[in-house]
Formats: structure tokens, C-alpha cells, sequence
């Protein structure tokens, strides 16, 4: 369970560029099931789902994580968290230019030090899963706008996290590209894996698997509804 | 649950069950994934790494060449030094170099501790035939007869003669005195044999006419080597006209003289050391906009800042060692099997008779490690720096893209 007790963050705090991105959001998060956080742009949407992550700090609040405080934790134990509680596919998925999709699927691994045949394996498994078999020794910068989102999917799932988190993950993707992608997000919740979604994509907030759809406003939760 | 067999239990709060005895193997698949990773981001920037690469095998060429080659010439001195006399005694008249009368050779054998005493002879030829400077020297061991000499085999290759040839000196009567070549000097002591001319004591005579039972110096042989300096208290005490001069002292002088040409070369050398420091700097210090994005994904998707820090340390330690080593082998190579030619003019000096000898190979580990520190840390720690400061930025940039 996933709880935020009067999170704030403030980018460029004291600066005459200050942004106020969230404003004492309070939530819990159940394990399991898919939440869309639904919101125009500048809504607060990805600075929420990036401290949930533990990918930043909240300028003020708490953050725990199955009763464990997160916002105080030592850089080094908040790596530990990220790296095996949680997958990330970034909204420009972020893959890394000039190595293979194989390569890039593996990476979040490699300080792990997995032995190298059981860590290939896998990584071939989910590209497979994802119908990326055919692209193993493609580079990334080769692969079309679904193929990337594909393999940034499978990269955030080589880990076995618990919580996948998906900023826009049809922002980039045409209606076919779109529904394919949230299919597979839905199999991922159905085995038993969170999934917090961001995006203000119509066919996002009404896709069939959705649980639980969170509406922001200018940093605020205005609106939590069940699915 | 996903990832739950991960974890041992929520105390242990999702650190990783690695047994023990699996943990050296973990460490080493670790740092495997760590340098494959490192020589893929290497290759994916070879044009910059190759040139940064180049530059750098260059730089540690320079200097290990101008350090292996000091060092053997001064070692090849050292060697050749062993036979010399532990102490020579010369006149001085008014501190000029003045003949020494034999009546001293009796005074110096007088002297406690002296077991051998012999008087030299010898003296500078300039031959304007090919304006250089011989050294000749009187041979009693070598049994010349009155006109036989033999010369050092520089000596020889810049007048173009051989054995059996005849080397005519103009002597102090304005008369050319010819002189027959037996035999040529051995080329192993070609540092100091390379103007060498070995000739009979008549024919010394004949060619510079000092006045009788005069000798240009004196040397000595000690019972104690460790006594040396007490006796040469001795001798300035007998004969206050005398000089001596010990082995040591003729060892520190091409010390000196191998550390000043040395220094001239590293002076060169140092503005370039300085402009490839410089460079080194941008290259490695100024991550490109791409490599700190690199950072920032490989942060948000589970390394450590440790893990940066190892990445990059890999990165620097492959490039500046693969440069030293390959820099040091070819310096190597160089000095010791391509007869130096590079600085061999600088550090040996310059002369018409210019010696050809091969140095014996050697590698001084502390000139090594000296030369380690120097090249390879600093670029080590040029690249460490900037890897560190982006991979403690938050990852959260990156998400934001």
C-alpha cells in the first residue's frame, strides 16, 4: 500500500520562477488494479506518479510505502526501493540511443549482477511476451513509435517490480498503438502488479481495466472515482 | 505478488536475498555488465574517444621515451663507471689543468691506503678534416707498437677508415705523424669509446711533445673503495697543487648532465602535457547533454549513484590505462630496440662523433608508477567528477524530459 499524507512539491522554491506542483495531495494507493491519474497538462499528474516512485523528494509531507516512510530515506535505500519495487515507462520512454533492444531491456538489471544467461533469458521472454522477438538486436533509434513503447515496458518489468508506473503511455501512439499498449497494461494489473497511469487521453481514463480514475487540478485532487 | 520472492521480508525492507557465498560471483557478473556497458557507451562516441585516445598514447609515448632513455644512459654510464678508477689526481697551476710531474706518482704511493698508482697520458685532438674533437689516450696494456693506434668505431665511420688504414694527426712540429689503425674498439662501450683514439706512449710523444717525465694525470687505485675520500684529504694535504677527483664525482657530473638535458625536454614537453590536460579536462569533464540524459535514465531506472561512479571509473580507467600502456610499450620499443632516435640528439647531446650504442632494456617500477600517477590518475579523476555531480541530480529531470 502506497500512502501520501499533505504531499507538496514546489519546483525553484524562493525563486521568482517558483512552481507550486502539488498542494498537500493526500491518498492511498491499494496494492493491485490499474489508477489512472487524469488531469490537463500542468495538473500535477507527473510530479505525483514521480514521487510515488521515489524518483524525487516532496518539497513537504509523507510518502510511505507498506507502512515505511520513503521521504526520508537515504539516497541509497530510496535506489534499493526504485529498482525493485518500482518499473517506470517514461513518456519519451527514455531508452538508451545506440544499444540493442535486448541491451536496453536488460539494463535496469546489470547492478543487480544477475548471471548473464539467466538475465538474457528473461529479457528475451518478456520481449517475446510483448511481441518484440523479431527486434532483439535492433537499436532502439530504429524501432517505430509501439516498438519503443513496447521495449520500455518490457525494461520496466525486467526487475519483477511490484508497482508499474506509466507517464502517457499512449501520448506517442496512434489508436491501434494506444489500445495495444493499455491491453497490456490491463494483463500486467490482472496478474496481480499496481499500475499508475498518467494521461489525459479519453480512451486512457475509459479503458476497460481501469479501477480507479483520480482527477487533478492545479496541483489538487479534485476528483477520486471507482471503476 | 510480483516481486515478492524478491524480498526476505518487510523488515528487511526490499534489500536482495543474495546468499553469501554467491556474493563474489554477483560482484564480478556486476562489474562485467558494468564494463560492457562502459566499452558500448565508449563505441557509441568512438570518433571523440578515439582522438581523445590518440592524443593521449602520444603524450605517455613522449614522456616514457625522454624517462626510459635518461634512465638507460645514465644506467649505461653507471655500468661503464664501474671500471674507472675509484680516484684520479690532476695539477692545477693557478686552477688551470697543468702536466703532473712523476715525481708526484712516488709522493701518491707514499700515501697511506694508495695500493696502485699510474700516470696518464692523454689529450684532445681536433681534426679539421671532419671538425670534431678526439680523446687520446695512452695504452701501455694494449702493447701498441710506435705506430699502431686503435679508435672507436664512431671515430671510424665519420672518417671513413678501417683496419689496416692509415689515420694521419698533424703534430705539435707542424709535421703529420701517420699512424696505422690494428683494430677498432669494441661497440658495446661506444658511449665512451666513440671518439676514442688508443696510441703507443712514443707516439704521443712524437704527436703532442710534452716535456719529459710528465703525465697528464694520475689515477689510483684504494684497498678501501669506502676510504676513497679520506685519501683524497690526504692528497691535498701532501700536494696542495693537486685535484683529486673520485668515481662518485664523475658519476654525479653525467647525473647532472643527464638531468639537465632531461629537464630541457620535460620543459617542452610540459606545455604540451599542459594542452592535453586541457583537453583531457573538456573531454572527460564536460558531459555532453546525451551523457548526463544517460545518467538521468540509468538513475531512474534503478543504479545507484555507485553504480554511475564504477561505470565511469570504468570508462577512465580503460581509456588512460589502454593509452598508457600502449604509449609505454611503444616508448619501450622505441628507446630500447629503435635506437631512440626521437630524443636521442637532446639527451645524448650533440657531436660529430656521435655514438651508436644499444641500451641494455630495463623498467625502473618506480619511474613507471611515477609516470602512472601522473598521466592516468588525473584523467581518472576528470572523469569521476562531472559522472558524480549528475548522477546526484534528481532522476526526476529526466521523467520530465
Amino acid at each position: 500500500m502506497i500512502e501520501l499524507s499533505a504531499v507538496s512539491k514546489i519546483f525553484h522554491q524562493g525563486q521568482p520562477n517558483e512552481c507550486r506542483a502539488l498542494c498537500a495531495v493526500s491518498l492511498t494507493l491499494q496494492r493491485g488494479g490499474m489508477t489512472v491519474f487524469k488531469g490537463p497538462s500542468g495538473s500535477g499528474k507527473t510530479t505525483l506518479l514521480t514521487l510515488v516512485g521515489a524518483l524525487a523528494r516532496p518539497t513537504s509531507g509523507r510518502i510511505s510505502l507498506d507502512g515505511r516512510l520513503l521521504s526520508n530515506l537515504p539516497e541509497r535505500f530510496l535506489t534499493e526501493v526504485r529498482r525493485h519495487t518500482f518499473g517506470f515507462v517514461f513518456q519519451q520512454f527514455n531508452l538508451i540511443r545506440g544499444l540493442s533492444v535486448l541491451e536496453n531491456v536488460m539494463l535496469p538489471a546489470y547492478p543487480l549482477g544477475r548471471p548473464h544467461r539467466e538475465l538474457t533469458q528473461a529479457a528475451q521472454a518478456l520481449l517475446e511476451r510483448f511481441g518484440l522477438d523479431g527486434k532483439t538486436a535492433s537499436r532502439v533509434e530504429w524501432l517505430s513509435g509501439g516498438e519503443a513503447q513496447r521495449t520500455a515496458l518490457a525494461r520496466a518489468l525486467i526487475n519483477d517490480p511490484a508497482v508499474l508506473i506509466a507517464d502517457e503511455p499512449t501520448a506517442n501512439l496512434d489508436s491501434a498503438l494506444s489500445g495495444e499498449v493499455l491491453a497490456l497494461l490491463g494483463e500486467l494489473a490482472a496478474q496481480g502488479r499496481t499500475v499508475l497511469i498518467s494521461s489525459h487521453d479519453p480512451r486512457v481514463c475509459s479503458a476497460a481495466p481501469v479501477t480507479r480514475l483520480i482527477e487533478l487540478h492545479d496541483g489538487h485532487i479534485v476528483g477520486d472515482y471507482a471503476c | 505478488m510480483p516481486g515478492a520472492s524478491r524480498y526476505r521480508d518487510c523488515d528487511t525492507v526490499l534489500l536482495p536475498a543474495f546468499p553469501d557465498q554467491n556474493e563474489m560471483r554477483t560482484w564480478l557478473e556486476r562489474q562485467n555488465y558494468l564494463i560492457d556497458y562502459t566499452l558500448a557507451a565508449l563505441l557509441r562516441r568512438k570518433t571523440r574517444n578515439l582522438g581523445l585516445l590518440l592524443v593521449y598514447t602520444l603524450l605517455v609515448f613522449l614522456f616514457a621515451s625522454v624517462l626510459l632513455l635518461s634512465q638507460g644512459l645514465r644506467r649505461e654510464a653507471a655500468t661503464l663507471m664501474q671500471d674507472a678508477p675509484e680516484l684520479i689526481v690532476q695539477k692545477l697551476n693557478a686552477g688551470r689543468h697543468d702536466l703532473l710531474p712523476a715525481a708526484w706518482l712516488d709522493t701518491l704511493r707514499g700515501i697511506r691506503g694508495v695500493s696502485a698508482v699510474r700516470g696518464r697520458l692523454w689529450g684532445y685532438y681536433y681534426d679539421p678534416a671532419v671538425k670534431a674533437n678526439y680523446t687520446l689516450m695512452v695504452a701501455p696494456e694494449r702493447g701498441l707498437t710506435a705506430d699502431a693506434i686503435m679508435v672507436g668505431a664512431t671515430l671510424a665511420r665519420v672518417r671513413e677508415v678501417g683496419v689496416g688504414d692509415y689515420l694521419s694527426l698533424r703534430a705539435a712540429n707542424g709535421q703529420p705523424l701517420p699512424l696505422k689503425i690494428t683494430a677498432l674498439l669494441d661497440s658495446t662501450s661506444e658511449l665512451l669509446s666513440a671518439d676514442l683514439l688508443l696510441l703507443s706512449e712514443s707516439a704521443f710523444h712524437q704527436l703532442f711533445q710534452p716535456p719529459a717525465d710528465t703525465y697528464t694525470d694520475a689515477v689510483l687505485t684504494v684497498r678501501n673503495p669506502r676510504e676513497a675520500r679520506t685519501i683524497a684529504g690526504k692528497i691535498t694535504l701532501a700536494l696542495p697543487a693537486s685535484r683529486p677527483i673520485l668515481r662518485a664525482e664523475i658519476l654525479r657530473t653525467y647525473d647532472a648532465l643527464f638531468n639537465w638535458r632531461e629537464g630541457i625536454v620535460f620543459l617542452t614537453l610540459g606545455t604540451l602535457l599542459l594542452a592535453f590536460l586541457i583537453l583531457a579536462w573538456d573531454k572527460a569533464a564536460g558531459l555532453s547533454a546525451e551523457e548526463k540524459r544517460e545518467i538521468g535514465i540509468l538513475k531512474a531506472i534503478g543504479w545507484e549513484t555507485g553504480d554511475i561512479l564504477r561505470m565511469k571509473l570504468w570508462e577512465g580507467t580503460l581509456i588512460s590505462l589502454t593509452a598508457f600502456l600502449t604509449g609505454y610499450a611503444l616508448a619501450y620499443v622505441q628507446v630500447f630496440y629503435g635506437g631512440a632516435r626521437l630524443f636521442a640528439p637532446v639527451l645524448k647531446g650533440w657531436a660529430v662523433l656521435y655514438p651508436e650504442f644499444r641500451l641494455t632494456p630495463a623498467v625502473d617500477l618506480q619511474q613507471l608508477l611515477v609516470l602512472l600517477a601522473v598521466t592516468v590518475l588525473p584523467y581518472i579523476v576528470a572523469t569521476l567528477i562531472p559522472g558524480w555531480r549528475a548522477a546526484i541530480a534528481d532522476p526526476d529531470a529526466v521523467m520530465r524530459g
